[in-house]
C-alpha cells in the first residue's frame, strides 16, 4: 500500500495557552487545535478535514499534570495523557472509575500519546461521516446510516435527530458520572461548564458534539471532592479488547451505606450522541438495598424508551446487562 | 546466536553530538542491502514507496498550503535520533514515520496502516512507545527518538530483546518485528520484570498478521530474564 502525505497546513507551536487561544481566535473555523494527534491526523490523512492552520498544543506544559485542589477535588490538565491518568496513584485511590476508563481506551501507544482533552473532544466514529459523505453532520442533507440498508450497528438508541451517531469516548461517561467541570478558555477569559452540559446532541447543533466553538480551548477538567472514594463501576464492551471503540460502556459512582444505595450517578456511553445519564435508574435505585433485585429493576429501567435501528437491537440487552452488573457488582 | 550475546549489559547510548553528515554516512555504510534492492526494483512499485512521498513534496502539492504566516514553525529541525543530532528539513504536515524512513533513511521503522491501528511504526520518544505514523515530527523535536536501528550496542551486540527474538523464533514474516521490539524495549525500561499478563498488555498495541503473538511473548519474557 502506498502512503501519501496529508495535505499541507501552516503549523503553529505556541508556548503559552494564551498564545494558542490568540491563534485559534484569529483563524477561527480555518484553525484546528491539535492535542495527541491520533484522531486529528486520521482526519487530515483522509482529506475529510482540511484545516489551513493547525495549532499544536503539545508544548504547553501548563496544560499537563494532575493537581489537588483546595476543596479536596483534583484538577487534570487537558493535555495530560491517558497513560498518566490510568497510572496516577491519586486518581486510582480517589476516582478509580476514571483510571479504569482511561485504561480501556484504544492501545498502549495511543494512550501514551492521547490526552484526556482529546479523548472527550474526539469526533464521532460514524463511518459514513468519517468517509467524507455529505451527511447532515458534515453540512449536507441526508443520513446514510438511518436507511433500510444503512450499516448502523454502532449507532444510537436515543436522541436521534437526523443524525444517529454516538459519543465514542470511554472517559466521558466516567467524567459525567463524577460530575466533572470542564474549564474552557477563550479571548474573553475562563469559564467552567458541567460535563453533563458540555456534550451536545444533534438537536442543539448537528455539526459539533460539544459546546466548544472556534477559538475555545479546553484547558482543564476539575473533579469535585463529592465522589472521591465512592463505590465505582466501569465496564466497556467492544468487538475487540484493544483499539476498539465501545459498543456500549457504563460508568457508575455510588455511595453505599450499610446495604443501601444513598446516592448514585450512572452514565452510559455509545448509546446516544452524548454520554447518557440514566436518571430514571438513579431514581429507581436511590434508597434501595444494593442487591440482585434492585439491580434487575435498574437494568429494566435503563432500556425504557430505547429506539433501535436495523442492526443495533443487540445494544438494548447489552445496556440492560451492563446496568444490572454495575448495580450488583460495584 | 553465541552465548556472549545473551549477557549484554544495559545498552549504552553515546552522548548526543552534531553530525551534519550523518545522512550521507548512513547511506554509504549501512544501506548496502537496501541500495541493492532499490537498484533491482528501480522505480517500480515498492511497498511504502518513497516516490509518493517525494512527489507529494513537489511545489505543486505545497501550493495548496497557505503562505508562511508569522509565528509558524521553522522547517529546519535538529532531531535527536538514536543519540545522534540529525539536521533535517521537515514539512509542517510530515509524520515522524515519514521523516525517519524517507529523510533519515531509517527504514527499520515500518509503515503498515499509517492510521495508528497496527503498531508497525512504533518508536520510542523519551523511552515511551509511540506510533510514529500518528506523531507530527515537529511535535517530537524536543524528544529523544529511538528506532530499532538505535538498539544495538556500540560494539554491535544486539539488544537483549533482539537477541531473545532470535532465540525464541519470535518473528515469522518479520514485518511487524521492529514495532514489536520497540514496544518490548519500552516495556522493559519501565518494568524490567513484567508478568506474562503485563507483557501481553504492553504488546497489545502491535498487530501480527502471522499470529506469532505467543512467540513474541516468549521473547519478551526471555529478554526480561536476560537483562
Amino acid at each position: 500500500m502506498s502512503k501519501d502525505m496529508m495535505p499541507g497546513f501552516e503549523l503553529f507551536q505556541p508556548d503559552t495557552v494564551d498564545g494558542a487561544v490568540d491563534l485559534l481566535g484569529r483563524y477561527g473555523g480555518e484553525a484546528w487545535a491539535l492535542a495527541g494527534g491520533n484522531d486529528s491526523l486520521d482526519w487530515f490523512k483522509d482529506r475529510v478535514k482540511r484545516p489551513q492552520y493547525v495549532v499544536d498544543l503539545s508544548g504547553l506544559d501548563e496544560l499537563r499534570g494532575i493537581r489537588e485542589m483546595d476543596d479536596g477535588g483534583i484538577e487534570i490538565g487537558a493535555m495530560t495523557t491517558l497513560t498518566a491518568i490510568e497510572s496516577s496513584a491519586l486518581i486510582q485511590e480517589r476516582y478509580s472509575i476514571l483510571s479504569d476508563s482511561a485504561r480501556r481506551v484504544a492501545s498502549p501507544q495511543i494512550r501514551n500519546a492521547s490526552t484526556i482533552g482529546g479523548n472527550v473532544l474526539q469526533d464521532t466514529r460514524c463511518w459514513y461521516y468519517r468517509y467524507g459523505v455529505d451527511c447532515y453532520r458534515a453540512g449536507g442533507n441526508e443520513c446514510y446510516a438511518d436507511t433500510p440498508e444503512g450499516q448502523n450497528r454502532e449507532h444510537c438508541l436515543w436522541g436521534a435527530d437526523r443524525c444517529i451517531a454516538v459519543s465514542p469516548s470511554d472517559t466521558a461517561p466516567a467524567l459525567v458520572a463524577l460530575d466533572a467541570r470542564m474549564v474552557v478558555r477563550n479571548a474573553d477569559g475562563d469559564r467552567e461548564i458541567p460535563a453533563e452540559e458540555f456534550f451536545i446532541g444533534p438537536d442543539i447543533d448537528i455539526e459539533r458534539m460539544t459546546v466548544l466553538e472556534p477559538g475555545d480551548v479546553l484547558t482543564a477538567i476539575r473533579i469535585p471532592a463529592d465522589w472521591a472514594g465512592a463505590t465505582f463501576y466501569f465496564e466497556k464492551v467492544a468487538d475487540r479488547n484493544t483499539w476498539d471503540f465501545p459498543l456500549v460502556n457504563i460508568a457508575a459512582a455510588m455511595v453505599v451505606e450499610g446495604d443501601t444505595v444513598q446516592s448514585i450517578r450512572i452514565v452510559a456511553g455509545a448509546v446516544e450522541c452524548i454520554p447518557r445519564r440514566l436518571t430514571a435508574v438513579e431514581q429507581a435505585v436511590t434508597g434501595q438495598p444494593k442487591n440482585e433485585e434492585t439491580a434487575a429493576v435498574a437494568g429494566q429501567t435503563a432500556i425504557r424508551g430505547a429506539t433501535p435501528f436495523n442492526f443495533n437491537h443487540f445494544k438494548i440487552p447489552l445496556l440492560q446487562n451492563l446496568v444490572t452488573r454495575a448495580i450488583r457488582d460495584a | 546466536m553465541s552465548d556472549k550475546n545473551l549477557v549484554t549489559g544495559p545498552e549504552s547510548f553515546p552522548e548526543p553530538r552534531f553530525d551534519d553528515g550523518a545522512l550521507t554516512q548512513v547511506a554509504s555504510t549501512k544501506a548496502s542491502r537496501r541500495q541493492f534492492i532499490k537498484g533491482v526494483i528501480a522505480s517500480g512499485a515498492v511497498a511504502s514507496s518513497a516516490a509518493v512521498f517525494l512527489t507529494a513534496c513537489e511545489p505543486g502539492e505545497q501550493a495548496a498550503a497557505p503562505a508562511a504566516a508569522a509565528g509558524g514553525v521553522e522547517r529546519l529541525l535538529t532531531l535527536n535520533v538514536n543519540g545522534q543530532m540529525r539536521r533535517v528539513d521537515v514539512l509542517p504536515n510530515e509524520t515522524l514515520a515519514m521523516t525517519l524512513r524517507y529523510k533519515l533513511n531509517l527504514t527499520g521503522t515500518k509503515l503498515g496502516c499509517d492510521r495508528g491501528e497496527c503498531g508497525a511504526c512504533t518508536v520510542m520518544l523519551d523511552d515511551i512507545a509511540h506510533y510514529s505514523c500518528s506523531t507530527l515530527t515537529h511535535a517530537a523535536k524536543n524528544m529523544a527518538i529511538t528506532t530499532v536501528e538505535g538498539l544495538e550496542s556500540e560494539s554491535g551486540e544486539l539488544h537483549p530483546v533482539q537477541q531473545a527474538m532470535i532465540d525464541e523464533l519470535g518473528p515469522q514474516c518479520g514485518f511487524c518485528t521492529p514495532g514489536q521490539i520497540m514496544s518490548a524495549v519500552a516495556l522493559l525500561r519501565a518494568n524490567p520484570n513484567p508478568t506474562r499478563d503485563e507483557a501481553r498488555l504492553a504488546m497489545s498495541g502491535n498487530l501480527c498478521r502471522c499470529g506469532a503473538y505467543d512467540n513474541y511473548l516468549n521473547s519478551v519474557m526471555r529478554a526480561a530474564e536476560m537483562a
